[in-house]
């Protein structure tokens, strides 16, 4: 008895928490829908075609829309990965942007400069683009480890940084036909295939989520199983303990920024190299680092909890286009995930509304015994 | 006799607990009522409903004769009902009549009118003997002076009842004398005081009635003067406890950890400690006492390789581990329970399991070429929970954040005691722990002890270190003052030697 207390979890509840907050959402954005007149079910039917391709209401079966989903899904469940590392350490990395875009310059870079076979060039693009993220995150380690300068503030400036510098590189060290994009990538640098592109009906799915769903497993395996995951961990959940118990807390720091900076990293080269096929000069940031900050958050920082979150949320941007053509606004989208972001965040009035409620329903249960025990 | 509180049938759920059951607590006009119970007892549940912070589920207050519904502090306050809470709620850089106003400040016209306020806070510091300056700074008066400030507060504001919630934790024993004097002249004077406390002596020696709780359950409400510590003590607990430690005399044998002319700087830049020496040897516990804030978190912080040594040498059988770091330092022989379990001792979003091999994960069996072995991790906290006791919900896998204190604190001893360290510093061991709970952990420490480990126990406690250390050291200032034998000494030298006043060799 005296171990129950409020706020006391169950097994499941873990999962509990998001759940509702991503039905909450959706049953905020029905009601927006509702109030521009139209039915929730039209929305709904968009969205169950964008995650299965199926049309209900006119019987139709397109794959493009899962492979659009994919494509989606797959930059933002890498920088999901990049935020959710640095949180399990304690990091608040506002940097998966910044990251990502040196990743995509490094990418770039390697694409256009290297001759080689595909089955060589296609992993020194990732790899190269992994490696810039990853000293590009260790900046804000090292600044942290060394002098405790906040993590958010260098990140945040770092962004900027890598956007110019991208910006920078693309038109003037490499050329730009347009003042937008590069030359056109060697095949061989390439995770596209028209053969994925073919069963999907055309859409832009390529490899590139080979190296996303390696990168999950890595994620888990790394956090979850290993020593170094175990003292990740420890500094993210409580430094003094972690330096009581005679852990390096400051390698750590930014060893964790490193690697978070590398899932970022992959990111860049996975859009580059397969959503494009070419570098980009950008006008401003295309937000992935922030989205990833949302699935992580959805994802309560955990693997799989990001590749469902990243799917979903995926889904959401890939059913944009669907509820357009059909008379709802595909802005729609975004007030759910935005919804259903805020309802995670408020995941202590969820737990505790949970908690309450299920206290209720055992008294409601309890209630008759102790009105017979006062009978008698 | 009239009773001026009356609480009657309490009830009070949280989700999960109840943590009053049918409580009835009812106090006479100008006595002292204790109410005793260990943690979780439901002590702080159910003043925090008289003050008004919790509204009951169930059950009634009468106030003088008349029901009222304490909504909010407010309401209490306007009912003459005032706390002196653990923590002081002061400001520090203001004086003590500013303190005192705070929120009813007296003004003429649009002026601020302090002079007759202070005025009024000397009258009253007067009248119960609190001999407090009204234009002290907070920052520059004692702990001791501080709470009567506070005290003083409550009476500014014309309270009739006083709750003093575990007021003498941070005072020496010359100090809760002195309270206890000033508790008496409050009642002489027709205050009524509910004194919160788990100090069976300090009932003892000061109150009336005593009202005893367990897991938030009225056991029961005796008359002070005829009822035994020993008796109030199994009500509270539920059983017979042992207050003696029970231990043997000490084998001391060579010196194990040696510390000399350390220097450590302070959280404020000062040096904290300063050119301190002290030694244990084998099969001995040296106590280290001392008031809160003279030294010892520093030292023990430099010890275990938390803070930097400024200078000066620690060494463990003759190896100089001054400059190394933790790590190293566990390695050379040195165990640590710390003296905040929350902080330092615990992962606390982490399971019993994980926690329990925090030092030695690194290593086999728990891992193999970096991956994790949680199949020995489980095991390895099974045994230390089957060895220690250590009670939680669902064993290795509870979140050591959802266990209780006592077994928080179990948890750390176990762990401590398997790495069986040659030398061990122990800080605060039973800090906020029932007696059950403590009388278990003594028991162990001495059996460290005589398996010839070399301890040395800080504490705030002075019963804990004159009952279970061998020699006592007295840290005053950054300095030990003085070093005696734990059965050559009591309360009042210790006492003096922690304030500053005499000083001792040993």
């Amino acid at each position: 008895m005296a171990n129950k207390k409020l706020g006391d979890t169950r097994k499941g509840d873990a999962l509990l928490v998001p759940v509702v907050a991503v039905l909450l959402g959706f049953a905020v954005g029905s009601v927006v829908v509702m109030i521009t007149g139209k039915s929730p079910l039209v929305m709904f039917n968009a969205m169950l075609q964008g995650l299965t391709g199926l049309n209900v209401a006119r019987g139709s079966f397109n794959p493009r829309y899962i492979g659009e989903l994919v494509i989606q899904a797959l930059p933002i469940i890498l920088t999901a990965l990049c935020f959710g590392f640095a949180a399990r350490t304690g990091l608040f990395n506002i940097g998966a942007e910044g990251q990502l875009m040196v990743g995509s310059l490094a990418a770039t870079t390697v694409a256009l400069l290297v001759r080689a076979p595909a089955f060589i060039h296609i992993p020194l693009v990732l790899g190269a683009g992994m490696v810039a993220g990853a000293l590009w995150g260790a900046i804000p380690g090292y600044l942290k480890a060394r002098f405790n300068v906040h993590e958010v503030v260098v990140t945040i400036m770092l962004n900027y940084v890598a956007l110019h510098m991208n910006n920078l590189m693309i038109l003037n060290v490499f050329g730009s036909v347009d003042r937008v994009k590069t030359a056109q990538f060697p095949q061989s640098a390439l995770l596209k295939d028209p053969w994925l592109e073919s069963i999907t009906n055309g859409s832009r799915l390529n490899w590139g989520f080979v190296p996303v769903l390696i990168a999950i497993v890595v994620y888990w395996f790394v956090i979850e199983k290993t020593t170094f995951g175990y003292g990740l961990r420890a500094v993210g959940y409580n430094k003094d303990a972690a330096k009581y118990a005679g852990m390096k807390v400051n390698r750590n720091i930014v060893l964790s920024m490193m690697i978070a900076g590398a899932f970022a990293g992959l990111a860049g080269a996975v859009i580059t190299t397969g959503t494009f096929s070419f570098g980009r000069a950008l006008s401003a940031a295309e937000g992935y680092g922030f989205d990833g900050m949302a699935v992580a958050l959805v994802g309560s920082n955990q693997a799989v909890g990001i590749l469902l979150a990243g799917l979903l949320f995926g889904m959401l941007k890939a059913a944009g286009p669907l509820m357009q053509s059909n008379g709802i606004p595909k802005e729609i989208g975004g007030i759910i995930q935005a919804s259903i972001v805020l309802f995670v965040a408020m995941k202590y009035g969820l737990e505790r509304l949970i908690s309450v409620l299920r206290l209720r329903r055992d008294k409601a249960s309890a209630l008759p015994v102790t009105g017979e025990e006062a009978g008698v | 006799m009239a009773f001026i509180i009356e609480m009657l049938n309490i009830v009070k759920d949280f989700p999960g607990i109840r943590a009053n059951d049918d409580v009835t607590l009812q106090v006479e006009k100008g006595s002292i009522h204790a109410l005793l119970g260990e943690n979780g007892a439901g002590k702080s549940t159910l003043m925090s409903i008289l003050f008004g912070l919790y509204s009951p589920d169930g059950g009634s207050i009468r106030i003088r004769g008349e029901s009222v519904r304490i909504t909010d502090p407010n309401v209490a306050n306007e009912l003459g009902i005032g706390m002196v809470h653990q923590h002081f709620k002061l400001v520090h850089n203001f004086t003590v009549t500013e303190n005192i106003i705070l929120g009813l400040e007296p003004k003429k016209g649009p002026v601020l009118d302090i002079k007759s306020a202070a005025v009024k806070v000397a009258e009253l510091s007067k009248l119960y003997g609190l001999d407090v300056d009204p234009f002290a700074k907070i920052e520059d008066i004692s702990v001791s002076m501080q709470q009567r400030v506070e005290i003083l507060k409550m009476l500014y504001r014309d309270a009739e009842i006083l709750i003093f919630d575990e007021p003498t934790a941070v005072l020496t024993p010359q100090e809760i004398h002195e309270l206890m004097g000033i508790m008496r002249r409050l009642v002489e004077e027709g205050k009524t005081i509910l004194l919160i406390t788990h100090k069976l002596k300090e009932i003892k020696a000061v109150a009336d009635t005593c009202t005893v709780l367990r897991r938030g359950k009225l056991i029961g409400t005796v008359p002070v003067a005829e009822t035994s510590e020993a008796s109030m003590a199994e009500m509270m607990v539920g059983r017979e406890v042992s207050f003696s430690v029970d231990k043997g005399p000490a084998h001391p044998g060579e010196v194990v950890l040696e510390v000399k002319d350390l220097c450590v700087k302070n959280a404020k830049g000062l040096l904290g400690v300063k050119n301190l020496s002290l030694s244990v040897r084998e099969g001995e516990i040296l106590g280290l006492c001392g008031i809160d804030g003279n030294g010892q978190t520093e030292l023990i912080q430099a010890l275990t390789g938390l803070a930097p040594i400024e200078s000066g040498s620690v060494t463990i059988q003759g190896v100089d581990i001054t400059d190394l770091p933790v790590k190293q330092r566990l390695d050379s022989g040195l165990g640590h329970i710390p003296e905040d379990r929350h902080r330092h001792g615990l992962v606390l979003d982490f399971r019993l399991d994980e926690n329990m091999v925090i030092h030695s994960y690194g290593s086999e069996p728990f891992s193999k070429h970096g991956i994790l072995d949680y199949g020995a991790i489980r095991k390895n906290a099974e045994r230390l929970i089957d060895e220690f006791d250590v009670r939680s919900g669902r064993g290795p896998d509870t979140k050591a954040r959802s266990m209780s204190g006592g077994n928080q604190q179990k948890a750390i001893l176990a762990r401590e005691i398997d790495r069986s360290p040659i030398a061990f510093v122990i800080a605060q061991p039973t800090r906020g722990l029932d007696v059950g709970a403590i009388e278990y952990i003594h028991k162990r420490i001495v059996a460290e002890r005589d398996k010839g480990k070399a301890i040395l126990l800080a504490s705030l406690e002075l019963d804990e270190i004159l009952d279970v250390s061998d020699r006592i050291a007295v840290i005053y200032g950054g300095e030990i003052v003085g070093v005696v034998d734990a059965d050559k000494t009591d309360e009042n030298e210790l006492g003096l030697m922690m304030s500053g006043s005499v000083r001792k060799a040993g």
